[in-house]
This record gives C-alpha cells, structure tokens and sequence, in this order.
C-alpha cells in the first residue's frame, strides 16, 4: 500500500500513527503536517494525546505503527544515533517547566546544545550571549537557573532551544507555567525568533490566547487529529 | 439566537403541536425568555411560507396552538447548515452556542464539530487581534486585549462544555 503524498513542501509529515502506552490508545490514527517557517498549534483536551503526538514528531517515542517523514526521509528507516543526531542538531525543544540544569550559569544552559555538539567554549557562549540578548535577557548570564524568576527562566529556555538554529522547534505549553503578561512575552519572542530563522514550531498549548500566535491549529482529541484548515 | 432554527431543530425528532414546540423551547432553552404564543405563531408561519415546515393534521377545535407542524427536508437541510456555520465572534454568544450544542445532541449529530468549527473561527479573529497588538501601540494592545480576554473567555466555555458532552447528551436525551 502506498502512504498518502505528503503535503507540497511540508518539512514534517506524520501519518496514521498510533500509539498504546498498555491498555491506553494514546495516538488512533492521527496525522500533522508542517512547513518550514510555520507555526503550528496543537490543541485538544487533557490527556488527549498532544505530548504524545510532540514526542513521536520529535523521534523521543516511537509510534507503533504509522509514518513520520522529515525533510524526505521515514524516520522509522533511522537508527537510534542518526535520531538522536537530528534532535541534537536540527531539533529545538521548550517544556512547561525550562529544565535548565541548576548547576551551570544561564550562559552556560544556553551554550549547552552547541557544547554537546562539539562547539569550543567561546564560540558557544558568544552564540548564546547573542540569543539571550533577543529574547532580553542577556543581563542574566552569569546568574544561575536558581537565581531568576520563572518568566526569566522560560525565556533562557527558548533561547537554548534556537541556539543550535533548529528547523524545527518543539513547544509543549511553553507558557503553562507563567501568568498572561509574560506567557504572551515569551510567544511573542519565541515566534519573532523562529520567523527569523524560518524555523517550524510545533506548539501544543490548551491556551486560546497562546494559540494565536500560531498560524493555524489542529485539534487532537481521543488521539485522533483533525487539521481546522483542511476540515473546512 | 435563532428561533426559527431551534423550532425546526425541535421538530426533527417527530411532529408536533404549535403548544408542544412552545413547551419544549421553554424547557430546553427558554429558562430566563420563555417564548409568547405570538412568537411561535409568527415563526410557524414563516417557515411554512418558505418551504421548511408542512402541516401534518390540526387538532379538532381550531387555533393555531392546534396545527401539527412537521420538518420538510429543506428544513432539515437548513438546520444542518446553521450547525455547521460558526457563529460570528462576538460577545454574549453563549445562548446561540449553548442552542446549537444542545440541538446538536438532540438530532444525534456530532456536537464537537459544532465546537470544532466555533473554536476555529473564534481563533481566526483572535489571530488578527494578536497581530494588531504586536504592531500597535499602548492604547492598540489595551483594546485588543481586551476583546482577547472576551473571546477567551468564550473558548474557556467552549473547552469546558466539550469536555462535559457525554453528560450534557444524557440530560439532554432525558
Ligand atoms: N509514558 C506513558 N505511560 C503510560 N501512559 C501514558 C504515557 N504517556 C502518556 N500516556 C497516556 O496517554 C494518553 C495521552 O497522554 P498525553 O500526555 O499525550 O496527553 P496530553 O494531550 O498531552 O494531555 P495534557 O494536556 O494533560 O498534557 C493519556 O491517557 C496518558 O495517560
Ligand atoms: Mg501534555
């Protein structure tokens, strides 16, 4: 059986996956599809299946059956390192909470990405100095994740997740943690820092207000995706 | 809201009586505005002259609370169509939505592409607001925020009558 063509200049593709964590369907079939420089919301209900479907995009969980296709290629096709290569290198992720490592400087949690992938020192710390000064808090780096407050925080957390210059950015309620003032100043420089870069961001957020700086949204529900735009 | 619409809608499930529409009306959708007789009298006869209603029997005794109304299928193609339209993003929409929702469940039709849809025209205009806000100035973002939080809050409703569809259709089959 043919899988269906993906979309005309799509960057990410997914198709039909499923996924059962035990008796759980968490994915029944759902799809998505993303360009380059666009910013996708994924919305739906609690435990609907969004993280989920983030995670398999992103090559974190496997499906157990269905299609992934990025930049032309089955993800299902790569091993674990050339996965594993990708996320490092092409990928960028933001999670609700920042997941900064409280033991390195703010700099240093910036620089990381660009370190693992074999950067010197100086050239990743300017690299991330420079991020850090977009998203307006390069004041902050030489203070410790500790040090700073949650919005800060999350903005440190976006510039690590560009610093490498990702094609695609993964977003899983990057905002859930902050009040509306600084949610909004966060999306608000994250998708300024991707239109600049042309980066995809795939954004799950149950926020209406957060959804809008997207360009369109799909709708997972009962692991099923229905994409807004194509539905009408 | 659509009387008009809600009556045919009400009329789906079987013929009725011009005093039975009423009684249902009120009770599914008329607590704070129960209709007048007038009302029901005016938009029976409306729909009769366009074709969405027919007479099915009057009752002996005379009166137009006596006529027995029954849904053509231009009436249902009609009430189909309103479902499937999202209403214009406004404020106080709740009773038109709340309407198409319940109307939804009556006809066993799938009551979260009724959400689906409203959610995603609701966020077409709150895409124009945000990026209104992100050009303007001071005053520019007040004003959109404000209209924002209002179609928030609408959406707020809408995720959470969403998630209570499946005890929203037992009451509302009851
Ligand atoms: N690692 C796991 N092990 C077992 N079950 C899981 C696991 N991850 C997710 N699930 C289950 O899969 C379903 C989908 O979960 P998922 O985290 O994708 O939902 P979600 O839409 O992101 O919800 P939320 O909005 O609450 O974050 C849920 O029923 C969840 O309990
Ligand atoms: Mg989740």
């Amino acid at each position: 059986m043919n899988a269906p063509a993906a979309p005309a200049g799509s960057l990410l593709t997914a198709e039909e996956l499923r996924k059962a964590y035990g008796p759980t369907l968490a994915l029944d079939g759902a799809g998505f599809s993303i360009h380059p420089g666009e910013v996708v919301a994924v919305m739906g209900p609690s435990g609907s299946g969004k993280s989920t479907l983030l995670h398999c995009l992103a090559g974190i969980v496997p499906p157990d059956s269905g299609s992934i296709m990025y930049a032309g290629r089955e993800m299902a096709t790569m091993n674990d390192a050339e996965r594993s290569a990708l996320r490092r290198s092409e990928f960028g992720f933001v999670f609700q909470f920042g997941q900064l490592v409280p033991e390195l400087t703010c700099v240093e949690n910036v620089a990381l990405p660009l370190r693992l992938n074999g950067t010197s020192r100086k050239e990743a710390e300017k690299t991330a100095l420079d991020w850090m000064r977009r998203l307006e808090v390069d004041d902050l780096a030489k203070k410790r994740p500790g040090e700073v407050s949650g919005g800060q925080g999350q903005r440190v957390a976006v510039a690590r997740s560009l610093v490498t210059g990702p094609r695609v950015l993964f977003a899983d309620e990057p905002t859930g943690a902050l009040d509306s003032l600084n949610g909004e100043r966060v999306m608000e420089l994250l998708t300024d820092a991707a239109r600049s870069t042309n980066a995809a961001v795939v954004l799950v957020t149950h926020e209406a207000r957060v959804a809008a700086y997207s360009d369109r949204e799909i709708v997972v529900r009962d692991g099923k995706s229905r994409d807004m735009e194509r539905a009408v | 809201m659509s009387i008009g619409h809600t009556l045919l809608g009400l009329l789906e499930s079987g013929p009725r009586h011009g005093y039975d529409l009423k009684r249902a009306f009120d009770e599914k959708f008329g607590h704070d505005r129960p209709l007048h007789y007038g009302q029901v009298y005016s938009t029976m006869s409306r729909l009769l002259k366009n074709g969405l209603v027919e007479v099915d029997g009057i009752e002996a005794g005379g009166g137009p609370e006596r006529k027995r109304y029954a849904i053509t299928d231009a009436g249902v193609t009609d009430v189909e169509r309103w479902l499937a339209t999202p209403e214009k993003p406004e404020e106080y929409l709740q009773s038109t939505l709340y309407t198409k929702v319940v109307l939804a469940l009556l006809t066993h039709r799938n009551a979260g592409d009724v959400l689906d849809s409203q959610r995603s025209e609701h966020l077409r205009s709150m895409r124009i607001l945000t990026d209104r806000k992100r050009h303007g100035d001071l005053a520019d973002q007040l004003v959109c925020d404000h209209a924002l939080f209002h179609l928030e809050a609408d959406l707020r409703w809408l995720e959470l009558t969403a998630a209570r569809l499946d005890k929203l259709r037992a009451e509302v089959a009851e």
